[in-house]
């Protein structure tokens, strides 16, 4: 039954994997980024987002083209009558193709990612505090920092570490589920992708930010660590959020008055921030020189009659804990989609 | 006699309605089983059944004293070549063989290469590039080298030309007597089975009309033909199978074990393909509530 498993999937495993290496060779080639940098070269730049965008595409990829035909492609061409009818049985049949295609799959996504993860790694870094704790370091350094997102936030958390490898597992059994329940390669694999999109979708949203309840903190609000004032055409304040700790998924940014009521800052604020521009809707990012000072003024007004920042994030050093977490959950929808795949064709498809 | 074959009430239904009912059916080992009816009667259904490739919804069937498909074990001791002999396109002769093989405990891996060589198939050639009749022939070595104690084979020569139709019954044939094997094929055409078939079971409408051994159903059905009368007319122990009238004449076909005294009747001997399709082109009087009232034949 190995034997077979491979002989169908060897052509699947070597494009796949052969683009995988093609990948990593030019990756290695170009060599990783500076340590330190403050911006990339066009080159490294393209590398950086082909390696996103590369990441995130694999699992679908996987459950589109290795999950999808699985069993729709031995039921399409009537194969299943032939294999089911030697001496093993239709649940090991299915087991082996589920876990050797399984690990090729997890192997796939797991070797991309570490990959990935290396060379962008002193991108990351840049974005990430070291030693400093956790809030210390509340406002210092923004401009820069903000170039590059932090390995926890929404964009690069899919593709850091060893969440691939759960969306992996999860895509292909999820592909080989969407085939057993349609029997039709086309249509599972739209399913498939569909599906695992939205979930790719929902996820960063609607599961990860809970799965450990957020940190808050509320802090003053200066001149130094005020990120975004946003006004409206009618001069009330729409927007104004700080900048959160150090390479941590700031999920929220609220003003909250003496009482600790969520608020909007008042209007004069946008008045003696923005002067004179009420054409302009948006507001700057980070005042310095000159400006500063009357800005200043005005936000210890602001201070002196209670209203502060609530800042409620994820602090980076909680990467991994929720990595291991999102890893266990798609994991164990695998796990469970792959028994109903196990108790669906022993019982249901003919 | 033990049987290969055991079904009790057996039917299955699928969503556009009743495909097999009340199927009760004893197939003997030894025996080259011809399965005929026309197309959508349940042959496949069957088939498919007993190779355990599909659950019965009512009733029960035995293969070779298990459940099909209950196991390693079982799906050992039944060879089920299935409609339209699906192979691996991508997969050459030798890579099918392999497979063979592989999955099978009981593998006769001299037997396959030394058919194969026979018919000459080349085992480098991927299987997507055989001839319908190699294909069969590829499908049904793969069959008969998992050394089953039942092969099933669904309309295995439905695809192919007279020729390879023949060389294909023929070459059954011999592996059947050099293995002994018992064996369950279905078509649709009499032709195809009479040269083959010892036991013949008729299936119409989703039920069985007809089951025993091709030489006792010969002697026990019986054509008429003489003066128009009303066929109700007959001696209780004759029944009728097939009528038809003209205007001075009425041609029966009957079934009854004694011999037939009325001098009015011209009796002659029916063969295999009118008797089939006496039982095909009876009219359907078979409600839900009447079973065929026919058993096997001793």
């Amino acid at each position: 039954m190995i034997w077979l498993t491979w002989r169908q999937f060897r052509a699947q495993a070597a494009a796949v994997y052969g683009l995988l290496a093609v990948l990593a060779a030019i990756l290695v080639i170009a060599g990783r980024p500076l340590s330190g940098v403050v911006r990339l070269t066009p080159a490294d730049s393209r590398l950086y987002y082909a390696g996103i965008v590369v990441t995130y595409l694999l699992p679908a990829v996987i459950g589109v083209f290795w999950g999808a035909p699985l069993v729709t492609r031995e039921l399409e061409a009537g194969t299943h009558r032939l294999v089911w009818n030697q001496s093993v049985t239709r649940a090991r049949w299915m087991a082996t193709k589920l876990a050797l295609t399984g690990l090729a799959a997890v192997a796939a996504a797991g070797l991309l990612s570490l990959v990935v993860t290396w060379w962008a790694g002193p991108v990351d870094a840049a974005s990430q505090p070291s030693t400093v704790p956790v809030g210390a370091d509340i406002g210092t350094d923004v401009p820069d920092a903000e170039s590059f997102a932090a390995r926890i936030s929404p964009l690069l958390f899919g593709v850091r570490g060893i969440t691939p490898v759960g969306y992996a597992a999860f895509a292909f059994v999820l592909g080989v589920t969407a085939g057993i329940l349609l029997r039709r390669t086309v249509s599972a694999m739209a399913v498939t992708l569909a599906v695992f999109a939205a979930v790719q979708i929902a996820v960063p949203f609607a599961v990860r930010p809970y799965v450990i309840p957020a940190a808050q903190q509320t802090v003053t609000i200066t001149s130094a660590n005020i990120s975004k004032l946003g006004v409206n055409s009618s001069g009330e304040v729409e927007e104004l959020a700080v900048a959160g700790p150090r390479g941590a998924w700031v999920l929220g940014n609220e003003t909250v008055d003496a009482t600790g009521r969520v608020v909007t800052a008042p209007s004069w604020v946008a008045a003696c921030l923005l002067p004179p521009m009420p054409s302009e809707p948006q507001g700057r990012a980070s005042p310095s020189g000159p400006v500063a000072e009357a800005d200043q003024e005005c936000l210890t007004k602001l201070a002196d009659l209670g209203y502060r920042q609530r800042v409620t994030y994820q602090p980076a050093d909680r990467f991994w804990a929720l990595q291991g977490t999102e890893t266990a959950i798609f994991l164990a929808l695998s796990a469970l989609l792959a028994w109903l795949c196990l108790r669906w064709i022993r019982n249901r498809v003919s | 006699m033990t049987a290969v074959l055991r079904a009790r009430q057996l039917g299955k239904k699928y969503r556009r309605g009743w495909a097999l009912t009340g199927c009760a059916l004893d197939i003997p080992a030894g025996h080259v089983t011809g399965l005929v009816g026309p197309n959508g009667a349940g042959k496949s259904t069957l088939l498919n059944l007993a190779a355990g490739m599909l659950a019965p919804t009512t009733g029960t069937i035995e293969v070779c004293g298990g459940m099909p498909g209950s196991g390693p074990a079982q799906l050992a001791k039944v060879g089920f070549v299935a409609q339209d002999t699906p192979t691996y396109a991508g997969l050459t002769v030798a890579d099918h063989l392999r497979l063979g093989a592989r999955l099978n405990p009981n593998w006769d891996d001299a037997l396959a290469h030394r058919r194969i060589e026979r018919l000459g198939l080349d085992p480098g050639q991927r299987a997507g590039k055989l001839s319908g009749g190699q294909r069969a022939q590829l499908a049904l070595t793969l069959g008969i080298a998992k050394r089953p104690e039942l092969l099933i084979l669904d309309e295995p020569v439905a695809a192919l030309d007279p020729l390879a139709r023949r060389e294909f019954l023929q070459d059954l044939m011999e592996a059947v007597a050099e293995h002994g094997l018992s064996v369950v094929l279905s078509s649709h055409l009499v032709a195809d089975l009479e040269r083959v078939c010892d036991h013949l079971v008729v299936l119409v409408a989703a039920q069985v009309q007809l089951a025993g051994e091709v030489e006792d159903l010969l002697a026990a059905h019986h054509r008429l033909s003489g003066p128009r009368r009303d066929p109700a007319t007959l001696p209780a122990d004759q029944q009728v199978i097939s009528a038809s009238h003209t205007d001075r004449q009425t041609t029966l076909v009957v079934r009854t074990e004694a011999p037939i005294l009325d001098p009015a009747w011209t009796v002659s001997t029916v063969g295999l393909e009118d008797l089939v399709l006496a039982y095909m082109s009876r009219p359907a009087e078979a409600g839900p509530g009447r079973r065929p009232t026919l058993e096997v034949l001793r």
